[in-house]
């Protein structure tokens, strides 16, 4: 039974991909893209004032309420200036540790360092940003008990707060790409540049930046992104600050379709952000 | 390489200030489920275990694991199911719409999680009237969990080419049993991984299982984040904590120990 089944297969190359494709595409096509595409048309939608049901009918208004409003405009732009922050704030990080690990350390050494790099990845999201809630508290925090001593105190919860615990996380996503990226760079582009009399920084400017373009790219689309969308590191360690994601979060239960709107922001971002990537051509030479 | 002594010292403070950086909140939070002090003031006045042995014993910290467990095994499966067969077809057969599914595959995780949070819980409770608990837990999980199997299952099925399935194919052995010998076990430690890191995303997230799990379903993130205020839980929460913290270590040892290809852990 088995090899009649396995025998007609294999003379029908096009049934077996179809055997291969539905289960996929139909979950990925119905369950997600369908979720999506349901959520995007809801946006459209408004919300009975009275009773609160959802009102079918087509039209702009949370578009309009959205555009005009002062303050969905400062969320917006504080969600960008704080997800521009963290990709900068790890790139600074992670270059210098990623050249380190790749070009410095011994090789022993060298897969020691990576395994410690990637190790907080597996811990928790949730107590990694719990963890800078204890670093944090003002006063009585690890940060004004450790750094005290030496005049640098907590900045308590609020946006710098949110800058460190979104670049806490996502660290190990820049130093990755970065140190992938050094690894393949042959040392003796190195050597050529100090030999023709480039000093340490004008080597790196000229020579290695170009060069980790691409993977300082790759890791901004982890560092950007998944700060864009995030809402419970706000929640934890930001005070009152909100970002796009608390926003959309607290209209979720009581607009549906307004918090549906705010929604396509960052996803219009992302899109955006993804076009331009991809027009550098960053990603193709990965 | 000609680095000077002085950049060589000063990157190498800087990689320890780095490690410093990822490594003091972590050690933080292990030191303070042993804190006397139910407040955690800092530094520690004295030390002790009674939190550990009150985790233990408590039921919400097991519930909270068991949900997660079976959420993260049947997500799991799932993902490697689809994301393998998808990974085949993607990579073994050429037609249309091949880039769009590609596309397609990984826009779960790209797109913020509480977008797809909010599509799926609308999707599920309003337009298809299902009450919300474990299976749409697992279903939301397991969406974004396909493409990280996919991810390792294509990278191997390229690098291993068609030529050894083509050999056995021409020694007699037909498509099941050419799949049974030749092509799963040599994909086996790239599904390994794949599934590794699939359970870890599933058993560590929160944003999209508030919006799917109903209020009967208290993941183990969930639960943390739900008791994250409540003085009274926090030396729990703590212990729930270092517990996970030094958790993390076990898939990197595995996925260190397994090959070479996935020493990232497959997060690459």
């Amino acid at each position: 039974m088995l090899d009649s089944v396995a025998t007609a297969m294999h003379r029908r190359p096009r049934l077996r991909l179809a055997a291969l494709l539905t289960a996929p595409v139909l979950w990925l096509v119905v369950a997600y893209l369908g979720a999506l595409a349901t959520l995007l048309v809801t946006a459209f939608f408004t919300i009975d004032s009275f009773t609160g049901n959802v009102v079918r009918k087509f039209n702009l208004d949370n578009f309009h309420d959205m555009l005009t409003d002062a303050a969905y405009k400062n969320v917006v732009l504080r969600t960008l200036g704080i997800a521009i922050s963290v990709t900068l704030l790890c790139s600074v990080l992670a270059i210098p540790m990623a050249f380190y690990m790749a070009k410095i350390a011994k090789p022993k050494s060298q897969k020691i360092l990576v395994a410690l790099v990637l190790t907080p990845l597996w811990a928790s999201y949730l107590v990694k940003i719990y963890a800078w809630r204890t670093m944090l508290e003002p006063g009585s925090g690890v940060v004004d008990w450790l750094l005290g001593p030496i005049g640098i105190h907590s900045p308590g919860f609020g946006g710098p707060a949110i800058i460190i615990g979104l670049s806490y996380l996502w660290l190990p996503y820049m130093i990755l790409p970065i140190y992938a990226g050094l690894e393949r760079l042959p040392n003796n582009l190195l050597d050529a540049s100090g030999d023709l009399g480039a000093h340490n920084f004008y080597t790196f400017r000229k020579v290695i930046l170009p060069l980790i373009f691409p993977s300082l790219v790759a890791g901004s689309m982890f560092t950007f992104s998944l700060s864009l969308g995030d809402y419970i590191t706000a929640q934890i360690i930001g005070g009152k600050l909100q970002m796009l994601g608390n926003v959309v979060y607290q209209n979720f239960s009581i607009n549906l379709p307004f918090a549906a709107t705010i929604a396509t922001i960052p996803v219009s971002i992302m899109a955006l952000y993804l076009y331009l990537v991809r027009r550098t051509g960053a990603l193709a030479s990965m | 390489m000609t680095i000077s002594r002085q950049a060589r010292y000063a990157l190498m403070s800087l990689m320890g200030i780095g490690l410093a950086f990822i490594y003091i909140p972590l050690t933080v939070v292990v030191i303070n489920s042993f804190n006397v002090s139910k407040t955690f003031s800092w530094p520690p006045t004295s030390f002790t275990t009674l939190w550990w042995a009150k985790a233990i014993e408590n039921t919400g910290v097991r519930e909270a694991l068991k949900w997660s467990v079976l959420a993260g095994l049947s997500a799991t499966a799932i993902a490697l199911l689809l994301g393998t067969t998808l990974a085949f077809a993607v990579s073994r057969y050429s037609f249309f719409g091949r880039e769009i599914i590609s596309l397609l595959v990984v826009l779960p995780i790209s797109l913020p999680g509480v977008v797809t949070g909010i599509a799926l819980n609308n999707a599920f409770t309003k337009q298809l009237g299902m009450s919300t608990g474990l299976l749409t837990v697992v279903i939301g999980h397991a969406t974004f969990c396909i493409v990280i199997v996919y991810n390792n299952a294509i990278a191997r099925l390229r690098r291993m080419g068609t030529s050894l399935q083509e050999a056995s194919m021409d020694l007699g052995a037909n498509g099941i049993t050419t799949f049974r010998l030749i092509t799963l076990p040599n994909l086996a430690s790239a599904l390994f991984a794949g599934g590794l890191l699939a359970f870890g995303l599933s058993f560590d997230e929160i944003v999209v299982t508030t919006f799917t799990a109903g209020p009967g379903i208290q993941t183990l993130p969930i639960w943390i984040y739900n008791n994250l205020f409540r003085p009274n839980q926090a030396p729990i929460v703590n212990v729930v904590a270092a517990t996970l913290v030094v958790l993390s270590i076990v898939p990197i040892y595995l996925s260190q120990r397994l090959s070479q290809d996935s020493t990232s852990g497959g997060r690459f």
